[in-house]
């Protein structure tokens, strides 16, 4: 009896989102309902404050061009500005100051942060894992779709890849029992596993995809994998409407090379989601186009969706900045300031599509700069 | 003259723990469930076409129940692949269901199999979005992820535990870098994630990196897992061998046998420090099972590869050779490759081209 009217209670916490978001907000479309149906969106009054990480790499030129297409749009958004790295951690600023920030403003555009093989300090866990600990950044979602003008082999990918990233193999607890052998453990717990679960339906429901997929490695690692598939298979009964099924990662990775068209909203734990995050990225055009965002039940950190500092291009002005672009589109439509996101992103689109301005990675020669410039001649109010 | 210190260094090889390649071999063949038979049955058809000096030793793995009352590999078949060193396996089912463990991972351990390798090359004729795709992974097979070690500490709490040993891991980069040099391979690349894993995978690249310093003829690179996968699904002529620890090494090759038109295709290799085991790594098909339809192919290469390791190198082309030209002309593809034939005719094809050659 108990069982049964928890779950009632617990059904009831799942439709509650449901109903409060009656109109969807469609936050990752690449085409906007309201503008697709050519209704003008209201230009908010008053300012919004985000917190900017430029990172490692390619990240502060990348920004630069944000801040540029910023301006020219008239966007009413400051950023407030943290230097954050790892590589020379004398001259980062301190991750307390940074969360703070963006707890804070609710809301952060970040670059890439680079991760050493060692730290100056020994410690196991990176400078990324650390910011995602304390702002319990638990679901990272990446949509995954084919730009119309890019010319990749894998044409009309539509994919959303939601990857759990405050556990599992991320967990950094390592130990060398005696020379020569080290522990590493790999840590799922139930909570985390059913949020993210939940998370992913939510976000089905919420954006119109109509199936979830739940990738794991199970049939060996029975008991982590384990747990993490009931939780999903647990959590799937409760949307009746959303059609679930489970994977295999080797065959999952295998199916999205040859049919990614099978995929619509994927579920994964940290090192999985990681795999396919890139992976996908791949299919569709590589990590320069691809847009992605943290969130925690409290903020969201918008970034890249493939995280590669590209550090080899630093200052050769040669860095695509679309992924930070539309990332950057994106907070804004989260942050209701969707008549510059809807902006910005036109303008991106029609640049990618008329293909005369591409930057090396897209099989072009521009620069970067010649990209941001074309950007911003394509900004139409 | 690299060619003449290559051959040398293959007879040397050969004429110690081996023998020389003009004796009559015995290799081990385990035909495996479901499709298995008919596909062996192929093999060993192509094989006295080619007249391979190879006797076949056929056995059954069959479960049976041992003095402990657990249900494991037959002895005979056990001391079949021990005394043989080397053995050929078709697809085995696993059964559903607790208590057994899985044949393929009791055979692997059985006969210490650290090494899993699968070479991944476009098949001309068979088209895929991929054209240009030639690389080996090469995965440690024996810890890792895969240790098989997991609690659960508290009630919805579970640790799992990847086991990095030195050991295991220098073994696995000695075998990636001679497995180059003797294949005519560049190129190593150590995939890892040891920015996240700093300890255990930081053990298994500073193996690599090790190695790589004594073996200064072959390039030596090291990658993140997460860009291998990202410029393999983009460009994967940039990569030549991997090596790997478990888990990236299963992920990756699946990866990479997608990449060339699936399972059907890619042969597999484990190898041990007392043996070898060639393998198909696809499923049993049991819906064709006895129909005469299913495609040899997967097997066959692995076949060949055995050959390759068993110094047979002119026996291994000819069947190689005589297996993608059929599939090129496109004559006799089975139904996975789109084509009508009958297993028996694609068999038949390749046997032809063979005496013909």
């Amino acid at each position: 009896m108990a069982a049964v009217s928890r779950r009632v209670l617990f059904s009831l916490q799942t439709l509650r989102p449901l109903v409060r978001d009656v109109q969807p907000r469609n936050v990752h479309s690449a085409a906007p309902l309201s503008s697709a149906m050519g209704v003008p969106v209201s230009r908010p009054e008053g300012r919004t404050t985000a917190t900017l990480i430029p990172g490692d790499g390619v990240g502060p030129e990348l920004c630069q061009v944000v801040l540029d297409v910023f301006k020219s749009a008239g966007v009413p958004l400051d950023f407030k500005e943290y230097h954050l790295t790892e590589l020379y951690a004398p001259r980062s600023d301190s991750l307390e100051d940074v969360v703070e920030s963006i707890k804070e403003n609710g809301l952060c555009l970040k670059g890439i942060l680079a991760t050493p093989d060692h730290s100056s300090d020994g410690d196991l866990k990176t400078l990324n894992m650390k910011l995602r600990d304390e702002l319990d950044l638990y679901a990272n979602v990446v949509h995954i779709k084919s730009l119309p003008g890019l010319n990749v082999r894998h044409k009309n990918v539509d994919m959303v890849v939601i990857r759990e990233q405050t556990e599992g193999e991320y967990s950094a607890l390592e130990h060398e029992s005696v020379a020569g052998v080290v522990e590493c453990l790999k840590i799922m717990t139930r909570d985390k596993c059913r949020r993210i679960a939940k998370f992913a339906f939510d976000y089905a429901v919420k954006n119109g995809r109509k199936k979830v997929t739940a990738v794991h490695k199970a049939n060996i690692m029975k008991l982590g994998d384990g747990l993490f598939l009931k939780q999903c298979q647990e959590v799937a009964e409760m949307y009746p409407n959303i059609e679930f099924n489970n994977m295999i990662i080797d065959n999952c990775t295998m199916q999205m090379v040859s049919n990614p068209h099978q995929f619509d909203v994927l579920v994964l734990p940290n090192l999985y989601g990681n795999i396919v995050d890139n992976l996908a990225a791949g299919l569709v055009g590589g990590a320069g186009v691809v847009a992605g965002a943290s969130y925690s039940s409290k903020c969201v950190v918008f970034e890249p969706g493939a995280r590669h500092t590209f550090s080899e291009a630093v200052g050769k002005n040669v860095a695509n900045p679309t992924a930070m672009l539309l990332a950057s589109a994106n907070m804004l439509n989260h942050v209701n300031l969707q008549y510059y996101g809807d902006m910005i992103q036109n303008a991106v689109d029609r640049v990618i599509r008329v293909g005369k301005v591409r930057t090396k990675d897209i099989g072009g020669h521009s620069t970067t700069f010649d990209f941001a410039r074309a950007v911003i001649g394509n900004l139409r109010h | 003259m690299a060619g003449l210190c290559r051959s040398a260094l293959n007879l040397l090889r050969s004429s110690g723990a081996r023998q020389l390649s003009t004796d009559v071999r015995t290799v081990t063949l385990i035909p495996g469930d479901g499709i298995g038979p008919e596909i062996s049955a192929a093999v060993q058809k192509i094989f006295s076409a080619a007249e391979v000096p190879i006797a076949w030793e056929e056995v059954d793995v069959t479960p049976v129940k041992g003095p402990d009352g657990k249900f494991g590999i037959p002895p005979a078949a056990i001391e079949s692949v021990n005394r043989n060193g080397i053995g050929l396996k078709g697809p085995l089912m696993t059964p559903v269901g607790k208590g057994h463990r899985s044949l393929n991972l009791a055979i692997r351990k059985e006969f210490n199999l650290y090494a899993n390798v699968r070479p991944c090359r476009s098949v001309e004729g068979y088209e895929t979005l991929y054209r240009d795709v030639d690389v080996v992974t090469i995965r440690e097979n024996t810890e890792g992820e895969y240790s098989g070690i997991e609690h659960e500490i508290v009630d919805g709490v579970v640790q799992s535990i990847k086991l990095i040993t030195e050991p295991a891991s220098r073994r696995v980069a000695e075998y990636a870098f001679q497995y180059a040099r003797s294949n005519g391979r560049s190129k190593v690349t150590a995939v890892h994630k040891a920015n996240i894993m700093r300890m255990s995978d930081g053990l298994f690249l500073r193996c690599c990196r090790e190695t790589a310093e004594k073996n200064p003829d072959i390039k030596f690179e090291e990658k993140y897992l997460d860009t291998v996968c990202l410029n393999m699904v983009q460009d994967p002529s940039q990569y030549d061998v991997l090596v790997m620890p478990n888990l990236y090494g299963d992920i990756l090759s699946d990866l990479c046998a997608g990449l060339v038109g699936g399972l059907g295709l890619t042969p597999s290799g484990n190898i041990g420090e007392g043996g070898a085991v060639f393998e198909s790594v696809h499923g049993t098909a049991p819906d064709i099972a006895g129909l005469d339809k299913a495609n040899p192919t997967a097997l066959l290469l692995s076949a060949v590869m055995m050959l390759r390791y068993m110094d047979m190198h002119k026996h291994a082309s000819v069947i190689e050779q005589a297996c993608f030209e059929t599939i090129k002309e496109g004559n006799f593809r089975t139904g996975d490759l789109g084509g009508s034939a009958k297993c028996s005719e694609f068999t038949d094809e390749i046997c032809r081209k063979i005496s013909d050659s």
